[in-house]
């Protein structure tokens, strides 16, 4: 019998330094463990580039829809709730001030959306390949950043037409990005992990954002909520956010220190909750999927 | 004296099994009722716990090639599992040594849409290659595929053929310590098995240590040098792999190798003598679940008779049918001129089949007996003979599946430098 050795190996496997894997039983909670994502990053790059490109693969018009997309809502919202419904924003037109609100929320939304059936469209890999599983939510929500940065764009485009001027509130932009996502990535692993074991999740997630978009101050300014209500309102992390957004972009009102520092605190308890119940639930994944 | 690979010590998998839902998830709501219902209870449906695997313990060396052995259901595939990690253990604990690399599957998490080199990213990434380890064995993994050509179409507009090539090359260029690999081999044309064969030796003569469940006992013949036997989620059996295979094909056999036709209705003839069991046994008359293409086999015939006689004209003889149905051959005792045969009040006739040349599958075959001329007993689907790959030819090499039915005893030379006369 022939046992054909063609192409020389590269040689014994080195000895030393070997990695050891313990596999043992758990059950319950455990602590976080992130550094497992960071050894994973040419994978979660990977990923965030497949699903780009599946996206606008076979589009004849390619990234022309994620230009259009926000720009008709935001249109649809101006004539809707600024010409006829005449809500006030703050002094500035209606399209831009509409526009800034939606560049977060739809980074927000898209993420919870996209993410949030991640598991599922991926359950092949989850059930044949081992990495730790939040890489595969994570990336997701990370590939709507594309749009987000197509969008901030037409954004940048849109303030000098309505003769709004750049200010150095724009500084403030990287830091209300981390912000955005690391709260888009703290409710996408929680909602993720739970769609896997109830289906349910499928179907409420869009009224879910839908009734979340209306208890932000995407389409109405935030002055409009009656101060009585102003606390219960500030909750929602999204409100210091666009509130942010807003103050950076079209340098509306105050800096609004209070809602930021809540979306803060409310952001880093969702992130943590979120990735300690993925944690918890992701070990029965591939016998659940 | 070599380090250890694998240790793994009393590992165990269980599921729970739930009898009233249909399907393996949830709906909020039934969770929310039941909770309604039963606010104390966990559970209100009917559990049953499912040991997958049950405390199994083994050692695997560094270098060494394990096979691991056993019918569907066996288990084979939840170890599998739990050593590469994709699913956690109940019982027990396993230590790995060194970085894994696992091939379950042949192309996981190939993307119809994408194009060849974006999936050779892709997969290897997902297999746990780094960006770079990639870039510098892509040209070697693409040679390997032969898809060179191909590279930036979409491998849904791939063949087959080229599908599990590409598939199978980004797997084989990965470069772990410890290689975990589940039946990959079956599949692609003969061709290419042979090319992920030789692939595999090389992987297992470089001293890398590696894990390889198959049904295809030539394979592992030809692959492993230890061989662990798993039977209903428990070690049967663990050594060399030679014998392992043995175990493997002769554990259990008593109750599968006999086929009990005592309670068969459903026959035709007069009924003096009937047959009550058949038995597939090997050489030395030891039964066997299943047989290995090339190893010689004797298939016995049980029955009782109303009318013994010291000699008698006997056509015993029985069909095979492939699974299609289609009437393979016929062996019997006119063609070989022994019809003259005694027959006890019970006994057993007896066929030899030397080097048994039927490619690994599962054939059905039709029983019949005529004594003195008369038809006695006749039975449709009397028994099946369950065939896996062997070492017919002595090659070792793998014989194709999709290439028939039947195996021949065949030889080939060359006269490089004649013509053949043609006649006129």
């Amino acid at each position: 019998m022939q046992l054909e050795q063609t192409s020389p190996q590269a040689g014994e496997p080195a000895r030393h330094n070997r990695i050891h894997t313990r596999i043992l039983p758990v059950s319950g909670w455990a602590a976080l463990e992130l550094g497992d994502l960071w050894r994973y990053r040419d994978l979660i790059v990977i990923l965030i580039t497949r699903d780009v490109k599946l996206r606008y693969k076979q589009t004849a018009l390619g990234i022309v829809w994620v230009i259009l997309q926000p720009l008709v809502a935001a249109l649809i919202f101006a004539v809707i709730f600024g010409r006829y419904a005449k809500l006030p924003s703050a002094g500035v037109a209606y399209l831009p001030f509409v526009f800034a609100g939606m560049l977060p929320w739809n980074l927000f939304a898209g993420s919870l959306q996209r993410a949030g059936n991640s598991l599922i469209s991926d359950s092949k890999l989850i059930s044949k390949v081992y990495f730790p599983r939040m890489v595969i939510p994570v990336s997701s929500s990370i590939a709507v950043l594309v749009d987000f940065f197509v969008a901030l764009v037409v954004m940048l485009v849109l303030l000098p037409i309505y003769a709004i001027p750049f200010s150095l509130n724009l500084l403030l932009l990287p830091f209300l990005l981390v912000l955005t996502l690391a709260l888009a990535i703290g409710v996408s692993l929680f909602l993720s992990a739970l769609n896997v074991y109830y289906r349910d999740f499928m179907y409420a997630l869009p009224f879910l954002v839908q009734v979340w978009m209306y208890a932000s101050p995407v389409v109405y300014s935030a002055d409009l909520i009656p101060g009585a209500l102003k606390g219960v309102f500030a909750i929602n992390p999204m409100v210091g956010v666009i509130d942010g957004f807003r103050w950076a972009l079209l340098s509306l009102g105050d800096f609004p220190a209070l809602s930021l520092l809540i979306s803060v605190v409310m952001s880093v308890v969702l992130f943590i909750l979120g990735a300690l119940v993925f944690q918890r639930v992701e070990r029965n994944f591939a016998d659940v999927i | 004296m070599p380090d250890v690979a694998i240790r793994v010590e009393n590992l165990g998998k269980s599921y729970q099994i739930t009898h009233s839902t249909r399907s393996g998830y949830k709906t909020l709501q039934e969770d929310l009722l039941r909770l309604l219902r039963q606010p104390f209870s966990r559970s209100a449906s009917k559990r049953e716990t499912f040991w997958a695997l049950r405390d199994i313990s083994f050692e695997v060396k560094d270098g060494e090639v394990l096979g691991i052995i056993g019918r569907n259901g066996a288990g084979k595939s939840t170890l599998l599992k739990i050593l590469s990690r994709i699913t956690k253990p109940t019982t027990g604990s396993a230590d790995v040594y060194g970085r894994v690399g696992s091939l379950l599957e042949v192309g996981t998490g190939f993307h119809p849409e994408l194009t060849g080199r974006e999936n050779v990213y892709l997969n290897g990434a997902i297999l746990g290659m780094s960006r770079r380890e990639i870039e510098r064995r892509f040209d070697e993994i693409v040679a390997f595929a032969e898809v060179e050509q191909f590279l930036d179409t979409p491998v849904k507009r791939y063949s087959s053929g080229m599908y599990t090539r590409l598939a199978f090359a980004v797997a084989a260029h990965l470069d772990p310590e410890i290689l975990i690999v589940d039946e990959v081999l079956a599949v692609g044309d003969s061709k290419f098995q042979e090319k992920c064969l030789g692939k595999m030796s090389d992987v297992a003569h470089s001293g890398r240590t590696v894990l390889f469940v198959s049904h295809n006992m030539a394979a592992v013949q030809q692959l492993c040098s230890h061989g662990l036997v798993l039977e209903m989620g428990k070690t049967v059996f663990s050594g060399a792999a030679g014998e392992a295979i043995d175990y493997y094909l002769t554990s259990g056999a008593e109750n599968i190798a006999m086929t009990d036709l005592s309670e068969r209705r459903d026959r035709k003839g007069e009924g003096n003598l009937q047959f009550t069991a058949v038995e597939v046994c090997n050489a030395h008359g030891k039964p066997i679940q299943s047989i290995l293409s090339g190893q010689d086999l004797l298939i016995r015939f049980q029955y009782h008779c109303n009318q013994p006689a010291a000699r008698a004209t006997i056509n015993l003889a029985f069909n095979v049918y492939n699974i299609y149905g289609v009437l393979l051959t016929n062996l019997n005792t006119r063609d070989v001129d022994k019809m003259e045969l005694p027959i006890g009040e019970v006994g057993y006739f007896e066929c030899h089949w030397p080097h048994f040349n039927l490619r690994s599958g599962i054939y059905n075959c039709a029983l019949f007996c005529e004594v003195n001329g008369r038809i006695e007993d006749w039975l449709q689907s009397a028994f099946q003979l369950h065939v896996e790959d062997g070492n017919f030819h002595g090659t070792g090499l793998l014989i194709g599946r999709e290439q028939g039915d039947v195996l021949v005893d065949y030889d080939w030379a060359a006269q490089p430098d004649a013509q053949l006369a043609i006649q006129s």
